[in-house]
């Protein structure tokens, strides 16, 4: 009687500590806000009123059909569509309650505290460790090589790399498959120990097991940092976000849990969207 | 379900059949497409071939001299009478002396004033230079006796070289009957023969064709292509990162888009003209000097290279740029870290490109007054000198017999350059780009 | 049908029509076998009886073969939102279905041996039935219609159920403390009783699972319920 009360008992604090855990996991406080966003490529507009809060340390997904604004959306969150001459962005961005399109902020600063990873893997054609060390090195977050070296150790080893490049490091990054050559960059990215790491559909040329690879790592990473990942697989955004948001033609039509979108949305665009009705 | 494939299969019939009706037409249209290739390949080749063999023909007897063995006595008399020692006095030596005392050793039954004159005739008159140099590096020659292979004469060469032949009534020709004997007496000895003409390549421009080299036009155009790389190179590859990595989309840039795309079309002698006005008559830079050949010529390849230098730019994927910049890289770490070596190999070709034709210009470089006769061979980019393609434009130009075997082989000098500088640039090509 | 707009892939629409008609069919089905079985207990038929037993083979195939195309769309549509509480709930309503089906095959047994001993009227089992008949139509016709409205007063509605099945249990108690030979036939009635009230418990499951299919959101827990039986002693009171 004793041992089944005992185990009775263990059961409960496991699942007590689990509960903590994830509440911690989702602990409050928007690391990264949108509010009245609304993005212009000349004449045309892209983005309409767009309010989001991407919280901390949570995959946020977006969503939605080709050309309704997500990856423009994404871009913006690192200013990245300030190299488009012709794109204009209205509203308000902040990171931790500071908007980052104020006269004051240095982009580059900025791109070192939201960093990206692209679609298509670019890793630049340099060998590996000056793939990883470029970053920090640029930043000047490394005195000396010795903790060079320990930065982009740890780096590959986040990304679920090193053991199958710790003996090429110097071979070029081209060379690797594209499932290697998408978790360098995303060793690259980590390596300067950003606060937000945005993704644009970083699976979409990858095959399944790389795929199921680099979601496992998103899974991990996301201990320590905050992902926002635009994604075209609804599958994908179901089983990798905690939140997930839809947009349609420019507008944020719905965002909530990603457990309450994909089982019971509200807006029915939404719906028709992730049940396949669209037309 | 059987009502769906039926059509399906009488419609793949059709289109078997059909595509077989037409495929013999397509083949044979392809057929003569590829002959039409061939046949224009075959044609530019021909051409290729009928300009090499012609140049080569002309040009490689240029390559041999014909020298003559003389036992000279390097007598005190002649050189050093009191026996000073002094260089001074070895350079003023009569060194001509030496060389009619020994042939008219070799040939004692020459008696006549003209036989004598033609005998003398026989060996270049350049040759006493070749003994005061042997006398200057080594004074314990003075008066010893060695038998010294000096160079003939051009018309002995010319004749040597069969290029004068004896059916001609002599009358007509410039080598007579009686050195003609010479010739043959001393062919028969073995005093007479030809050799590499090592002096084509060390020596400079002559009067004398015998010993006419282009070293002097060698130098001078290397002085002009190193001034125009380093004048042309650093401007070029700036100013096309700027216009297409800096510089604003607006309709000044378009302009200057245009003007570049203009002036690489521009005749290049509207730059020797510019060269003139400004160098030389404004800022009164020394005349025929390879500084201001290389400014000209570096005004007219930087178009070329501008236009190159951005088609490579544009060629780098912007994802590259991406990328860095995503990282949190600025501008100008993006272009210098990421873009620029990727674009080099494109950057180099296109300037080892500009530079091939740079060193095959004459025009610009006439106005300047780099047609010079220039013998000294140039000892800085200030001192003025030739280029090679104006040395084959004087040699062309020149009546003598012998410059034009002299014009093909500089010619084939200058041909060798080019396809040496062209072989540099596909090398460097293919280095850099294995490390992309 | 349950979704107006249709997929964008005609196949899948097809499909969830298909499974559709088997709910439907499956649900037609089994609204017979209890008018049948209740019939047979009221006309002591046993021939009618052992037609509902045999019956209740198709039942059951039909559950199988819900199940599997549950199963099938699943594992290839990878159903999102309402698509996906549509299929589950498609696999719920059968299992209820084929417990309501099973219950109306052991009422159809009961009637067998009820047949052979004396008569006991029992008219509050035949109202009973026909309230759970109506509950089974309504909350299939709320499937069919998406109307959560019907499904809901079929979920209070059991209530009614309950309290009729109190009054009869007292009833029979009653009919057998007064004379012992009503022993057996009472004891048949009340098991009898017993599966139409289920019946009308699985007819209240199957309302809760069309509320859940359409608002995405479940009733609450406690719903209305009579008397727990259960607390019923031998003179009728409760503790």
């Amino acid at each position: 009687m004793t041992r089944h009360l005992e185990l009775k008992t263990a059961a409960m604090n496991k699942k007590a500590e689990k509960q903590t855990e994830e509440a911690l996991r989702n602990a409050p406080g928007a690391k990264m806000l949108a509010r009245n966003v609304d993005v212009y490529y000349g004449a045309k507009q892209a983005l309409m009123d767009v309010n989001l809060d991407i919280q901390e340390r949570q995959v946020t997904a977006l969503i939605g059909p080709s050309g309704c604004g997500k990856s423009t959306f994404l871009r913006c969150l690192n200013r990245m569509n300030d190299v488009i001459d012709i794109c204009r962005v209205e509203g308000e961005i902040a990171l931790d309650g500071n908007s980052i399109y104020d006269r004051s902020v240095d982009v580059v600063q900025l791109r070192a505290l939201v960093g990206m990873v692209f679609q298509k893997p670019n890793p630049f054609p340099k060998s590996i460790y000056e793939n990883v060390a470029y970053g920090p090195r640029i930043h000047g977050l490394a005195n000396g090589s010795a903790e060079l070296d320990e930065i982009v150790m740890s780096s590959l080893k986040r990304a679920g790399l090193l053991e199958e490049v710790k003996d090429r490091l110097d071979q070029p990054g081209t060379g690797l498959s594209g499932g290697q050559q998408q978790r360098l960059c995303i060793a690259r990215a980590i390596a300067v120990s950003p606060e937000v790491i945005l993704m644009d559909e970083p699976c979409s040329a990858l095959d399944p097991i790389a795929t199921a690879r680099i979601e496992e790592l998103i899974d991990e990473l996301r201990a320590n940092f905050t992902i926002v990942i635009v994604t075209h697989s609804m599958q994908q955004a179901a089983r990798v976000s905690q939140r997930t948001a839809f947009f349609h033609l420019g507008n944020l039509v719905e965002v909530g849990e990603t457990e309450q979108i994909f089982t019971n949305p509200v807006d029915k665009r939404t719906q028709d969207y992730i049940t396949g009705r669209f037309g | 379900m059987t009502d769906a494939t039926l059509p399906k299969t009488a419609s793949r019939l059709n289109t078997a059949d059909r595509v077989k009706a037409g495929l013999k037409r397509r083949y044979a249209a392809e057929k003569r497409f590829k002959v039409y290739g061939l046949v224009s390949i075959l044609v530019a080749l021909s051409f290729l071939l009928i300009l090499l063999t012609s140049i080569v023909g002309n040009g490689y007897t240029a390559f041999w001299q014909t020298y003559v063995q003389l036992d000279i006595h390097f007598s005190k008399a002649d050189i050093d009478p009191k026996g000073s020692g002094d260089p001074q006095v070895l350079q003023q030596g009569n060194y001509d002396a030496l060389i009619k005392d020994a042939l008219r050793t070799r040939f004692a039954e020459v008696k006549s004033r003209g036989d004598r004159r033609m005998l003398n005739a026989l060996i270049s008159s350049n040759a006493s230079f070749d003994l005061r140099r042997m006398v200057l590096d080594d004074p314990s020659l003075i008066g010893t006796t060695r038998k010294v292979w000096l160079p003939a004469s051009t018309d002995i060469d010319v004749f040597v070289k069969g290029h004068i032949t004896a059916d001609v009534p002599e009358a007509q020709r410039r080598v007579k009957d009686i050195e003609i004997g010479w010739v043959k007496t001393l062919q028969q000895d073995g005093a007479l023969e030809q050799r590499f003409n090592t002096r084509f390549f060390t020596d400079g421009d002559s009067r004398n064709p015998e010993v006419a080299g282009i070293w002097g036009a060698v130098v001078g155009s290397f002085y002009t292509l190193i001034v125009t790389l380093i004048l042309a190179f650093p401007l070029g590859v700036m100013a096309a990162v700027y216009l297409e990595e800096f510089a604003p989309k607006n309709r000044w840039t378009d302009l200057v888009e245009v003007n570049i795309n203009n002036l690489a079309a521009v005749p290049s002698i509207v730059f020797g003209l510019l060269g003139l006005a400004v160098f030389l008559n404004f800022f009164h830079l020394p005349r025929s000097a390879p500084i201001v050949g290389g400014m000209v010529l570096a005004l007219m390849t930087l178009p070329t290279i501008i236009i190159a230098s951005r088609a490579a730019l544009k060629a780098v994927p912007p994802s590259i740029r991406e990328a860095a910049l995503g990282i949190g890289a600025s501008k100008v770490q993006t272009v210098t870290h990421h873009v620029l070596p990727l674009a080099m190999p494109g950057m180099l070709t296109g300037t080892i490109i500009g530079m091939a034709q740079a060193l095959g210009e004459t025009a610009p470089l006439l106005m300047i007054g780099m047609v010079a006769f220039i013998v000294d061979i140039p000892g800085s980019p200030l001192d003025p000198a030739t280029v090679l393609p104006v040395q084959v434009y004087l040699w062309a130009d020149s009546p003598e017999r012998a410059f034009v075997a002299k014009t093909s082989a500089a010619i084939m000098v200058l041909l060798a350059f080019l396809i040496c500088m062209n072989l540099i640039a596909i090398v460097l090509r293919k280095r850099f780009e294995r490390r992309w | 049908m349950a979704n107006p707009s249709e997929h964008i892939v005609k196949s899948y629409d097809e499909e969830l029509k298909h499974l559709n008609t088997l709910i439907g069919r499956m649900g037609g089905l089994v609204e017979t076998q209890l008018d049948s079985a209740i019939q047979a207990v009221l006309r002591r038929d046993p021939e009618s009886a052992e037609k509902v037993v045999k019956g209740d083979a198709q039942v059951d195939e039909l559950e199988t073969e819900i199940e599997a195309l549950v199963v099938r769309l699943l594992a290839l549509r990878q159903p999102m939102a309402v698509d996906l509480r549509y299929i589950v709930s498609a696999l719920r309503i059968a299992a209820d279905l084929e417990r309501f089906g099973d219950h109306a095959k052991s009422i159809a047994k009961r009637a067998i041996a009820i047949s052979q001993v004396p008569r006991i009227p029992a008219p509050g089992l035949d109202r009973m039935a026909r309230m759970v008949q109506h509950m089974i139509k309504d909350v299939l016709d709320a499937y069919l219609d998406n109307d959560t409205n019907k499904a809901v007063k079929v979920w209070r509605g059991d209530a009614e159920v309950d309290e009729l099945y109190n009054s009869l249990f007292r009833e029979l108690l009653t009919y057998m403390m007064e004379d012992p030979r009503n022993i057996t036939g009472c004891t048949h009635l009340l098991f009898i009783a017993k599966n139409v009230e289920r019946m009308g418990d699985h007819a209240t499951n199957i309302a809760e699972t069309v509320h859940y299919q359409v608002k995405g959101t479940k009733l609450p827990d406690d719903r209305p319920r009579g008397d727990d039986p259960s607390f019923t002693i031998a003179d009728g009171t409760t503790t």
